[in-house]
Parts: C-alpha cells; structure tokens; sequence
C-alpha cells in the first residue's frame, strides 16, 4: 500500500483546517437537512476511527460493524427502557464496544495479514447472530422509537438543530482524539508498524501491544459514531451490525483516501450522499456501490483526498 | 436417538461444502496470494445456472453438474484476466476489497433478477428417496452429496499431491519466479486456478441446489463460515482443509441437537479456542 508519507503542516495551517471545519459544521444545518447530516458525521466518525487501523497501523478489520452497531443497541436500549441520560446512553454504548474491542482485538492479533480480516469478519458475523437471537435487540425489527431525551436533563434533543450540534460536537471529539493519536510519538510507533512490522519488533517495540491499543481505540470510537448515531436516527436495525456495513466503511475509507485525516470523512460524505440519492434504484443500489468498490481499488487507490494531495505535491516541487 | 442422527446428517451435508468451498479458497491463496471473498457469490451463481438451465433450456441435474462449473470456471477466467491479474503486485488486501466488490454486483444482479425469495430445484429421479437404516432415516441424495464431495476432494488432493501438475503448482506456490525461469508459463497457470478454485465452487453450488433453496443470498452467509474453517485449519494443508471441513459440520450438527441457539455462532467460538491455543489453526504452520 503505497501512502503519502506525513507532511509537517505549520501550526497556523492546523489551525485555518480545524476553524473552516467548525465553521462548515455550524452553517451546515442551515442548508442541508439535520437528520442527513447527522447521519454523514456518524458515518465520517465511524470510518476515521476505521482509518485509524487501516491507513495508519495496517490493519483490515472486516468487522467493524460489531462495534457500530453493538453500541447502538446498546445505547438505544439504555435511552428506550431505562430512560437514562442521553449522553450517559452514547456512554455506555461506547463502553461496549470499547470492551468488545478488546476481546475481539487480543484474539484477531494472534495472526497477521489476511487472516487478520477473516478473524474480525468472522467475530463481527458472531456478534451479527447474537444481535438476531438476544431478547433487547428485537430482532427482524431491531429497536424503533428511541427518544432522544434532554441533554443533562436541561436541552430538549427532540430538536433536530439542538440534536445535530451534539452529534457535531461529539464528532469533534472524536476527530480530535483521532488527529492527536495519529500525531502523537504513539502514532509514529502505528505507522512504523505498517511500514516495517519486523523492524519496529527488532527496535524493541512491542508490537502486539501497540496493535491491541489501536484496535480499542478504534473500536471505541466507532462505538460512539453507533451509539450517537441510535439516539440521532431514534433506530437501531440489524443493518448497523451486517458484514455490509463493514465493508461500506471500507469503501468509505477507500474512496477518501486510507492513511490521510480528512480522507474518510470525504468518503463518507460520498457514499452516504449516493446511497441517500440512489434508493429510488432499489436493488441496483448494491450493484452501483460494488462496481465503485472495484473500480477504486483498480485504479483509484488514492482516494480523492490522497490524490488531491499527491497533486498538490507535484505542483509544488 | 433418530434427531440426533439426523442433525449428524445435516452437519455431514454442511461440512461437505465447507471442505469443497474451503479447499478452493485454499487453492488459490496458496498460489495467487488472493482472498476469494467472491467464492460464496460463485458457488451461488453455480446453483443458479443449475437452476436456470433447468427452467429456461431443459438442461438435467447431470448436464448441469458439468456444465454449471464450467461457466463457472469461465467467469473465474475472465475475472481473473481482466482485473485480479493487476493487483498481484500490491497489498493482499487487494485482492480480498476487489472480490468484495465483485460479490456485491454479483449478488445485485441476482437479487434485482430473482427477489429475495427461494427457488427449489428437484432432486433427480435416480437419486429420490432413500432407505432406512433402522437408527435412520437417509435420503439418497444426501448420501451422494457427501460421497461425491468426498470423492471430489480427495480427487484435488491427489492430483496436487502425487501428480506432475500438482508439482508444477506447489512449486508456484513455493518460488512462482523460479519456476517461471524454468519455462513453465506461470500466468497462464495462475489464471487456470483461478478458473479450477472457483470451478469448485460453482460445483458445490450445484450439489446444494436441490438440498437448499436458490437463493442470491445462500452464498454469503456460508463464505464467512467457511472463512472461520480456514482460520481454523489453516491454509496449509489440502488434507487439513478436507477434515476441518467436515468436522466443524459435524460439531454444527451436534450443537444443533444439545442446543439449537448456539448452532450458527458454534464455528466462532471454536475459532476464538482455535487462536487461543493453536494460533496458527489446527493443519498451519506459522510462518
């Protein structure tokens, strides 16, 4: 896999990044509908944190479903049945997955590669059959009607403008603990890894435990997009935890650009905006996101942020 | 007793196609380095060309276990030709995110053809009925397909293992430029393997037609079962894939009669013990 090497951007151009950022998120509901958007964020949060292990530590998990759609269960059965707090409900969403994530990740790590894949397809397909069969879940039907509630007992979130600005805050959040991973010496360490495994073991590191560290991070993170994303959608289906999902995610990171910070977030705003434009097609549009999906990895492997990127490289030298 | 040996059955019949669909995963990891995740929409597409030869051209079960492969195989080639043959030089995970793709259209376009619902395909004359075997009941279609199955793959194993053709392919799999120095036309193998692994698959689609309903999604919900078989035999061993196979049908099976609930999710738990012990799978070898 060939990605930009990390590029040293001045602290002033970190700064302009994150205020247009803020600034596109705070006007964006005043253009586009909420409850779209909401579903864009989850989704941009959902396939950075994926990112986080595909582009920068070099592991495919196939199973990044689990996590989103666990912490939604999670998260709309403490929201619906026991009528918690809504930031104590996405809490506890996260903390699932996040448990989740460990055990999954301390037994995919024993093998590498392509196995590595077929684990996590293969524990998020369990976690699928458990969602079927638990009694919360509701299964076929999965969990319809979650309230929203107040915010800290004070905020109405039935308000979709007072829901989506909680969702962009958490989205931030969870941006932020992203950018500060990957910068930090810890994701040097990440990055070493997918370059060179051999080579970061022999310098001491030790290798296993970095890998287990991303993957709960990761896993954590797209448990709060699944647990944010319940509460916003008030629904939580069987389509949240389908190997589906788990690869849209893939694609969405594909697309965007694997290895970059904003490249998943751009992917996602894609995919979500053609599957939103493309259901009058009905069964087509599975074919439609599959032929994308070869297509990109044929001859797009970039993604449009790494291509934008390696043009902008080429104009300056 | 009769319940018992019925499941027992029904695993058999599982474990047949786990072993059938395992061995050509395993085929063409070992030689294209490849992830088939399209090998459970192939062994689908096999049912249907079955089941399409029968409806639309009279094509019988015997002309459709030779020919439904055949098309199969050709599909598989001309994958193989037109795109799986410029990603040899990346990443494996290519591989496996391009076969991703390729299952998604295909079970697309079976799905916006046939709908969601099952198509039942008859067992052929001279394999109806069945005889009872006191302890019970064994239908003769099922005692072919684990036969046959069997057969099949003990057939792969020793033309792999014992002939010429099978050296020239696990020298590919060894030293593919090597062998190449030596004059064997190695892209034209890989594409040939490519064709046989997922020949294979189109094979066992045809077997399970008559048991299974025809369906576009009978393939993907098996693929994910059969990828936990591979992670716990390992890639290693032809033999190795051929018994998991048909021993995880067995457990299945088992499950299903002590404790139906967890039959879909037993092959899981056995690959979490499997990584635990023996991380490299039970036939591996940890390279």
């Amino acid at each position: 896999m060939t990605v930009p090497s990390p590029r040293r951007w001045s602290g002033q151009a970190i700064f302009m990044g994150w205020a247009t950022l803020v600034a596109v998120g705070l006007a964006a509901p005043f253009v586009v509908y909420p409850v779209f958007l909401m579903n864009v964020l989850c989704m941009a949060l959902f396939a950075s944190a994926f990112n986080l292990l595909l582009g920068y530590t070099g592991l495919l998990s196939f199973g990044h479903a689990a996590f989103l759609g666990s912490a939604g269960y999670v998260a709309g059965h403490a929201a619906k049945a026991w009528g918690v707090d809504p930031l104590l409900a996405i809490l506890a969403g996260t903390a699932v997955a996040t448990v989740l994530g460990f055990v999954i990740g301390s037994l995919a790590i024993r093998r590498s590669g392509i196995y590595f894949a077929m684990i996590t397809l293969g524990f998020a397909q369990m976690v699928y059959f458990l969602a079927v069969q638990l009694p919360f879940t509701g299964g076929e039907d999965g969990l319809q009607g979650i309230p929203r509630g107040r915010l800290l007992g004070l905020v109405r979130l039935e308000n979709s403008f007072a829901m989506y600005y909680l969702v962009f805050a958490i989205f931030l959040v969870g941006f932020a603990v992203i950018h500060r991973t990957i910068h930090s010496p810890f994701g040097h360490v990440l990055r070493s890894i997918k370059d060179n495994e051999p080579r970061a073991l022999s310098l001491g590191y030790d290798v296993d435990r970095y890998k287990l560290l991303a993957f709960v991070i990761s896993a954590g993170l797209a448990g709060l997009a699944g647990a944010t994303k319940a509460l916003a959608m008030q629904f939580e289906t069987l389509t949240d935890v389908h190997w589906h999902k788990s690869g849209e995610v893939v694609l969405m990171t594909l697309l965007g650009g694997m290895g970059t910070v904003l490249g998943p977030s751009v992917g996602a705003i894609i995919v979500v905006t053609m599957e939103n434009y493309l259901t009058g097609f009905g069964d087509w549009v599975t074919v439609i996101i599959g032929c994308v999906f070869v297509v990109g990895v044929l001859a797009f492997r970039r993604g449009f942020v790494g291509e934008a990127l390696n043009l902008a490289r080429r104009f300056r030298s | 007793m009769r319940a018992l040996f019925g499941q027992l059955l029904v695993g058999l019949i599982n474990g047949s196609f786990y072993a059938l669909l395992s061995l050509g995963l395993a085929i063409i990891f070992g030689l294209l380095n490849v992830v088939n995740f399209s090998h459970g929409a192939l062994y689908m597409t096999g049912a249907f060309a079955a089941w399409m030869g029968l409806h639309y051209l009279g094509v019988p079960y015997w002309g459709a276990l030779l020919l439904a492969p055949l098309a199969v195989g050709l599909l598989g080639v001309v994958i193989e030709r037109t795109m799986l043959r410029r990603l040899y030089q990346l990443d494996h995970l290519y591989g496996l995110l391009l076969t991703f793709g390729l299952t998604l259209i295909i079970e697309g376009l079976f799905h916006h053809q046939f709908g969601n619902s099952g198509n039942g395909y008859p067992v052929p004359e001279l394999l109806q009925g069945g005889s009872d075997l006191g302890f019970m009941f064994l239908p003769r279609y099922r005692a072919w397909v684990v036969v046959v199955s069997v057969a099949v793959c003990l057939a792969s194993w020793f033309v792999i293992e014992r002939t010429r053709l099978g050296a020239y392919l696990r020298a590919g799999t060894e030293n593919p430029r090597l062998l190449q120095a030596f004059g064997v036309n190695v892209p034209v193998m890989l594409t040939l393997t490519y064709g046989f692994g997922v020949a294979l698959a189109g094979f066992a689609g045809v077997m399970a037609a008559p048991i299974y309903q025809v369906s576009p999604g009978m393939g993907s919900s098996l693929i994910i079962v059969v990828f936990a078989v591979v992670v716990i035999g390992g890639m290693g061993s032809i033999f190795g894939s051929i018994v998991t196979g048909l021993g995880l049908g067995l457990v299945e099976g088992l499950t299903k009669y002590l404790y139906p609930p967890a039959a879909s999710t037993v092959v899981f738990i056995i690959m979490a013990l499997v990584l635990l012990v023996r991380p490299a799978g039970l036939f591996g070898r940890q390279k």
